[in-house]
């Protein structure tokens, strides 16, 4: 380990703001990266359910 | 070999196929980027060396680089593919270049924000209009470019044409990336990893910061194979497969 205690860690020598703000971010855009393919596909079978539900009731 | 590579050039051509085998690959590589990310964040943030100048923000470079990198290629494979669907008029060529943009914007983006949050405290300025910082800008452009094109049509063809010319003239502007800290004066450093040459920092530094670049590429893999598939679902959902698998999912 590079820092003596948690509370180093998170002061990063004085440039804690600026190293969170970066690791912060970045962690919120990757997660919504993945977040908004997978409710997409979900969006997708649904629609696809309710088309078969509706041709099923027609014929 | 050249039989193969054509028969596999063939296959890709298949919405199908390219959707059963990416479904195969979506878990490993998902298991590889969720352990390289973690491994490489952890090793970075809390026992790599801090720089001996610049202090604890030069623990940035641990998102930086990659994401700039990430940024550069994924451009690069998103002509190609704009390209390829161009020339061979393959559908599937068209669906990965569309799936290309949303995530290489994310990377652009958080190479230029984890870039200006380094530079505050490293240069004193938060954005300089070097060569290197105004061509990532200038990518980023285009990537918007590329995403508004998508939307701009009503036909998905010429939506996909758009788009591939757009990012086969932008991407004249990636070797004006990489080569910008060599060709002007420019603030930002040169390469930290050259092909020929050793690393000019220590292993203890580079080392995570290896394990970083290959879990980001893992994790545009993922993405990638997501985004293309979430397309075939919806191009091909006329197709008997699609509504077979789509009716046992529902």
């Amino acid at each position: 380990m590079y820092f003596e205690s948690f509370s180093e860690f998170l002061n990063m020598g004085g440039h804690g703001l600026y190293v969170w703000m970066a690791y912060g971010l970045s962690a919120v855009l990757l997660v919504v990266n993945v977040v908004l393919p997978v409710m997409h596909k979900r969006q997708l079978v649904k629609e696809q359910a309710r088309k078969l539900r509706r041709e099923q009731k027609t014929s | 070999m050249w039989k193969t590579f054509v028969a596999w050039f063939h296959r890709m051509g298949s919405p199908k196929w390219f959707y059963e085998i990416t479904g195969r690959w979506i878990p490993w590589f998902a298991a590889a980027a969720v352990l390289l990310i973690t491994i490489g964040t952890i090793w970075g943030l809390a026992f790599a060396p801090a720089d001996y100048q610049q202090g604890n923000s030069f623990r940035i470079i641990y998102i930086h680089v990659p994401a700039a990198i990430l940024a550069q290629s994924i451009f690069f494979a998103m002509a190609i593919a704009g390209g390829i669907g161009l020339i061979w008029k393959m559908k599937v060529a068209d669906m990965v270049a569309k799936s290309c943009a949303p995530v290489g914007a994310t990377m652009t983006f958080i190479a230029l924000f984890t870039g200006a949050v380094w530079g505050k405290p490293t240069w004193g300025a938060w954005w300089v209009w070097d060569a290197r910082l105004t061509s990532m800008l200038i990518l980023l452009f285009l990537y918007f470019g590329v995403i508004a094109l998508q939307s701009a049509f009503d036909s998905k063809q010429s939506a996909a044409r758009a788009s591939a010319i757009l990012s086969l003239v932008g991407v004249v502007n990636i070797p004006i990336i990489k080569y910008s800290v060599e060709w002007w004066n420019t603030l930002h450093q040169p390469a930290t990893f050259k092909l020929t040459e050793k690393p000019a920092m220590p292993a203890e530094m580079w080392m995570p910061l290896l394990v970083m670049v290959i879990g980001f590429y893992c994790f545009f893999a993922v993405i990638l194979m997501m985004r293309t598939r979430n397309e075939i679902l919806e191009r091909e959902k006329r197709t008997q497969w699609v509504q077979g698998l789509l009716s046992n999912r529902g």
